[in-house]
């Protein structure tokens, strides 16, 4: 596991688009942390660093959101996902998630509540409040042999943020 | 299963195709059924001329509890596809109609999600079919836009919309029925996902929206000052600052009147949106400001709007509560202006999740 801790929501963006610059489409990125905690910025630093030019609002009542980025010369998707308003698994259903997967990055605002049916290969990012008022910490964890595989360049893209302890 | 005259219409193999009998023009005394099924609510409505309500059936009004023995989800498209035959029925009923008089079916196709936009498409084009009569792709935002006409047919344009809803939150210029302009929307958060999340956080409950707005009749709307993010920085607006500066508080200041935080909350939320219209009103030169979307049944917001029309000389259109949040009949208002400038949608048009406000070419020509 990987710890880091930001100042700033622009940092929580920065560093939402350093994890972006190792990911590819299929990737499933779970985010979890209390209302407030910056999962939103996250993803919007995300897309930003994957070219995409549309703003990226909250999914939380729509759902789920389709973003076309632009990296070099191909074409990305970005899924912006948000399962608050879920009271069952049966409802992750009508989110189409196998279809999604196969377009996309896609990252799942509050995923942890529908682990069971995520793929096992995935980052889980636990946003903490620090602090003070504009303070947050995060634990990036990877599941699955796609993450195992990645750990080190992914400790590398973060040593920006990443805690001095480790 | 009972929609009218539904098995006497299959008869009509080997007829001109659903849309042939209106190559020479639109019945313009048409009775539109209206689907909408984009969100949450499952609903249905039969409006004659795009302007008369006949029937407006919204699902969280009708007792399916009862008729299915449980608990129906929220979002599932599940759900949708369980209301959506009772819910059409139940609007053919309301209005005294059958079906044999319905001209066309207008459904929203996007925005949404997927899975419920297409319980309301499949059903409208399957409607459509058998009927024999034009389908019709409807904006569900467009339909808001045209939801205050119904409230007020005499609404004159141009006029500055302020669309807020749990899913959206946009100023919008609208020059007339099928001719308007984004001029600006939120960068993240939308105003009701605001109010429901501060709500949330409070342990009020969902919806947040009614809520925080009966606590804010007992607070102080000055009592803290909450942050007015780009108040005065262009068109578009930000209230995801506003959610977190409201839960920094309560969580340094948990003894924290409840009513004063809520209405400071909705205070500073109002003051954003009534400042940019009645701004956009003036640049714009709008006739009016007007509410849409189910933020809009929020009395500070309405209050303050029409504080501001008095103020600078201008028209307050302010719908209905049942006209504001999601219904059907703006879908088939929509959908009958559609009709008359654009015909029928092909059959092979499906649900878009993520279909903007449809822009006019013209309006952002004739826009000075």
């Amino acid at each position: 596991m990987i710890t880091c801790s930001t100042d700033s929501v622009e940092q929580t963006r920065a560093l939402g688009g350093a994890v972006a610059s190792l990911t590819e489409p299929g990737d499933v990125i779970v985010l979890v942390g209390d209302l407030g905690a910056g999962k939103t910025a996250f993803v919007q630093g995300f897309a930003a660093a994957s070219g995409v030019v549309a703003s990226v609002t909250s999914p939380t009542f729509t759902l789920a959101n389709r973003y076309e980025g632009q990296i070099h010369d191909g074409q990305i998707v970005v899924n912006h996902l948000d399962v608050y308003r879920f009271e069952s698994l049966d409802e992750a259903e009508d989110l189409a998630l196998p279809e999604l997967l196969e377009q996309g990055a896609t990252l799942i605002e509050w995923g942890d509540m529908i682990g069971s049916v995520l793929p096992a290969d995935r980052l889980t990012v636990t946003i903490n409040f620090g602090a003070s008022d504009n303070e947050r910490s995060f634990e990036l964890r990877g599941d699955g042999e796609l993450w195992l595989n990645r750990v080190d360049d992914l400790a590398a893209v973060v040593k920006p943020w990443a805690a001095s302890d480790c | 299963m009972g929609l009218p005259s539904a098995e006497s219409a299959f008869a009509v193999g080997g007829q001109p195709g659903p849309t042939a009998r209106f190559d020479s023009g639109v019945n313009p005394a048409g009775v539109i059924l209206g689907i909408e099924t984009s969100c949450d609510e499952t609903a249905a409505a039969l409006v004659a001329e795009g302007q008369q309500v006949l029937s407006s059936v919204v699902s969280s009004q009708v007792d399916l509890h009862a008729r299915y023995g449980g608990v129906v989800p929220e979002v599932a498209g599940r759900a949708h596809v369980q209301r959506i035959v009772p819910v059409i029925e139940q609007a053919f009923k309301a209005a005294q109609r059958s079906a044999d008089q319905v001209t066309a079916v207008a459904a929203t196709t996007g925005p949404g999600l997927i899975g419920a936009l297409l319980v309301g498409v499949s059903a409208a084009k399957a409607l459509a079919l058998v009927w024999d009569v034009p389908f019709v792709s409807v904006n569900h935002l467009e339909a808001h836009l045209h939801a205050a006409f119904l409230d007020e047919p005499d609404l004159e344009l141009p006029a500055v919309v302020m669309l807020v809803s749990g899913g959206h939150t946009m100023l919008v210029l609208m020059q007339d029925r099928l001719h308007y302009r984004v001029i600006g929307a939120t960068v993240d958060d939308a105003a009701g996902e605001a109010f429901d999340k501060v709500a949330r956080f409070m342990g009020l409950g969902y919806p947040g929206g009614p809520v925080i707005d009966k606590l804010s009749s007992q607070g102080t709307r000055d009592a803290i000052d909450f942050p007015r993010a780009m108040l005065n920085d262009g068109w578009n607006f930000s209230f995801s600052g506003l959610k977190t500066a409201v839960i920094n508080y309560l969580r340094r200041n948990p003894e924290a009147s409840t009513e004063d935080v809520a209405a400071s909350f909705q205070e500073a939320v109002a003051d954003v949106l009534v400042t940019k219209a009645r701004r956009a009103a003036e640049e714009h030169g709008a006739k009016g400001l007007c509410l849409a979307g189910g933020v809009a049944a929020n009395s500070r917001l309405r209050e303050m709007t029409r504080e501001a029309c008095a103020a600078d000389g201008l028209a307050a259109y302010l719908p209905s509560r049942a006209m504001c949040t999601d219904n059907a009949a703006m879908v088939a208002a929509a959908g009958w202006w559609r009709l008359q400038a654009d015909g029928p949608s092909p059959l092979s048009v499906g649900g878009d999740p993520s279909w903007g406000l449809p822009e006019s070419r013209s309006c952002q020509l004739n826009a000075h």
